[in-house]
């Protein structure tokens, strides 16, 4: 994938982003900052391309394997939490 | 999995990423949002564990079972009020998880070229400062670390100085793409975020986790321009500019500008003026019983609730308040300020929690012109984001900073524990005011009192 292109990917991303959040009400702003914090999570398939490579640095293994622990913690415990908080906002009477 | 494929299924992870966050639009729809987005994470996950170039299985795994144990753990046990810190450390860990791939891209595979050194770097200056500014914003938000601004000695000329070197090494290693300078780098990184995030007063933390929440996606975004994944790429722009967009929302509300917060020193820190000095003016003190009447016998009641009801647990007390109003048809409804919890939208999940529903939480814009025709505004907890000078006196430090217009309405109860001012350290005027009863009491032992007084009335 050329710069070029990844910097398109970006721009084009960056526009949806901007267009779908602002039309994210107040009220749901702390689980849209959790919600979307547990989406840079992704990272974590970088984590698993780089420890799984199985190379031949033990160095790039012990990065990998952390990198893989943090971005599990972001990724299990930012869903996971946007749910606990999502499941209280109700409607009643 | 052939290429194609995987590279569906990202594209599908990142759909679903997208229509997640869209579903975002609506309290009613928002819990399928986030389900639909971590299925998204789930698929991306599962593709890249069926890649070819993923061998070895083993400590992959255990990385996996040890942070998701972590993370479950962690979303568990942390109450409503420490959302900010878990947030913050979650920022810290997605950011330091981003440096970190790119250190382990570099070091399995060199950088080939100055561009992929240039993304290379990016990725551990933005992980790393989002990697330590959070945790040191973490210390701050859960008291660990002191919540003033925290200066070292000769910061003023050490800083620009340590930035200016930061990217110097990174214009370095674009050029040599040697492993000396990638650890130099890593290691100026790590530092800019502790001094970075160190002098920001415990204030302006709502503006420093939206930040640093859009730098943990930045961060993401150039980890994937670096090992070229386009699912890496999107999800991490669409973080950054969710995190762009909620810093630009609590700058405003707070009327500083992000420069202001970053360069750091307000906040937590007394800015000058004392409440203390009353002069001349008169406070006009009301009771529980007395207060209890004049509640029961409103037509409409606006509630307008700040941080220090939170700080005393009163939001359950107030919406059983509420509740016994309701029933003597009394119209209660909640306003909330952008800044009246530790960070964006915080006081809301807070009386969500205290099973307030939902379409009784109006944002400022959608208010403000109500309390004009309210009977009473009841403010519980909050001050500066009630003071009208920041509407009225154009010499105040506060001026322009959006208020909600409680003095409008025909009574204004202020329930407060003395007249002492708030975080900006600023006199109140609203407190003196014809049309304003003080009751002086801590949060929760005063409503509750007025539930017992109401019950009565």
């Amino acid at each position: 994938m050329t710069l070029i292109v990844s910097l398109t990917v970006f721009v084009l991303a960056s526009f949806v982003g901007f267009e779908v959040i602002t039309k994210v009400p107040p009220t749901l702003h702390t689980p849209l900052m959790s919600g979307s914090n547990a989406i840079s999570g992704i990272t974590l398939v970088g984590a698993v391309l780089v420890t799984g490579a199985g190379g031949s640095s033990t160095l790039a293994t012990v990065l990998g394997v952390i990198a893989v622990v943090f971005a599990t913690i972001n990724v299990v415990g930012g869903f996971l939490v946007t749910d606990r908080m999502l499941e209280m906002f109700k409607k009643h009477r | 999995m052939p290429i194609e494929l995987s590279g569906l299924l990202y594209l599908a992870a990142a759909g679903l990423f997208i229509v997640g966050l869209k579903r975002l639009s609506s309290p009613a729809t928002a819990r399928s949002g986030n389900r639909l987005a971590s299925i998204g994470m789930l698929v991306a996950v599962v593709v890249t564990l069926l890649d070819q170039g993923v061998i070895e299985y083993v400590w992959v795994a255990a990385g996996l079972v040890i942070g998701g144990a972590i993370g479950v753990l962690l979303a568990r046990r942390v109450a409503m009020t420490g959302m900010p810190e878990l947030v913050a450390a979650f920022n810290g860990f997605g950011g330091g998880a981003s440096a970190l791939v790119a250190g382990a891209a570099f070091l399995l595979g060199g950088t080939g070229g100055a561009v992929t050194a240039l993304t290379l770097g990016l990725s551990v200056v933005i992980g790393s400062v989002t990697f330590t500014g959070s945790f040191v914003a973490f210390g701050k938000l859960s008291g660990r670390v002191s919540g003033g601004p925290v200066h070292y000695p000769g910061q003023r000329y050490a800083d620009p100085v340590i930035l200016a070197g930061t990217l110097g090494v990174l214009a370095w290693f674009m050029i040599s793409g040697d492993l000396l300078e990638f650890w130099i780098l890593l290691g100026l990184s790590l530092l800019v975020g502790v001094i970075r995030v160190l002098p920001i007063g415990g204030g302006d933390m709502p503006v420093v986790i939206a930040f640093l929440n859009s730098l943990s996606g930045v961060a993401a975004s150039m980890a994937g321009f670096a090992i070229e994944s386009s699912v890496l790429i999107i999800s991490g722009a669409l973080v950054g500019a969710s995190g762009l967009i909620l810093t630009n929302i609590m700058v405003k509300a707070m009327n500083r500008t992000l420069m202001d917060v970053l360069i750091g020193g307000f906040g937590g820190d007394s800015t000058g003026g004392d409440g203390s000095d009353t002069g001349d003016r008169t406070v006009r003190r009301t009771s529980a019983d007395d207060l209890a009447i004049v509640l029961a016998y409103a037509q409409s009641v606006i509630v307008v609730p700040g941080y220090g009801l939170a700080v005393a647990q009163a939001q359950h007390a107030l919406r059983e308040l509420a509740d016994l109003l309701a029933d003597r048809d009394v119209d209660v409804k909640y306003a909330i300020h952008p800044v009246a919890g530790r960070m964006p939208g915080h006081m809301n999940v807070l009386l969500a929690e205290a099973d307030v529903s939902y379409d009784r939480l109006y944002d400022l814009e959608d208010i403000n012109s109500d309390f004009a025709h309210t009977d009473v505004a009841l403010v519980v907890g909050a001050n500066d984001v009630v003071n009208p000078s920041a509407r009225d006196d154009a010499t105040s430090p506060i001026y322009g900073m959006p208020i909600l217009d409680v003095d409008r309405a025909r009574t204004c109860v202020v329930v407060k524990r003395s007249l002492s001012p708030g975080f900006a350290g600023i006199d109140n005027p609203l407190f003196y005011k014809e049309n304003t009863l003080m009751f002086f009491a801590d949060a929760k032992g005063a409503i509750e009192d007025l539930v017992r007084e109401v019950r009565t009335a």
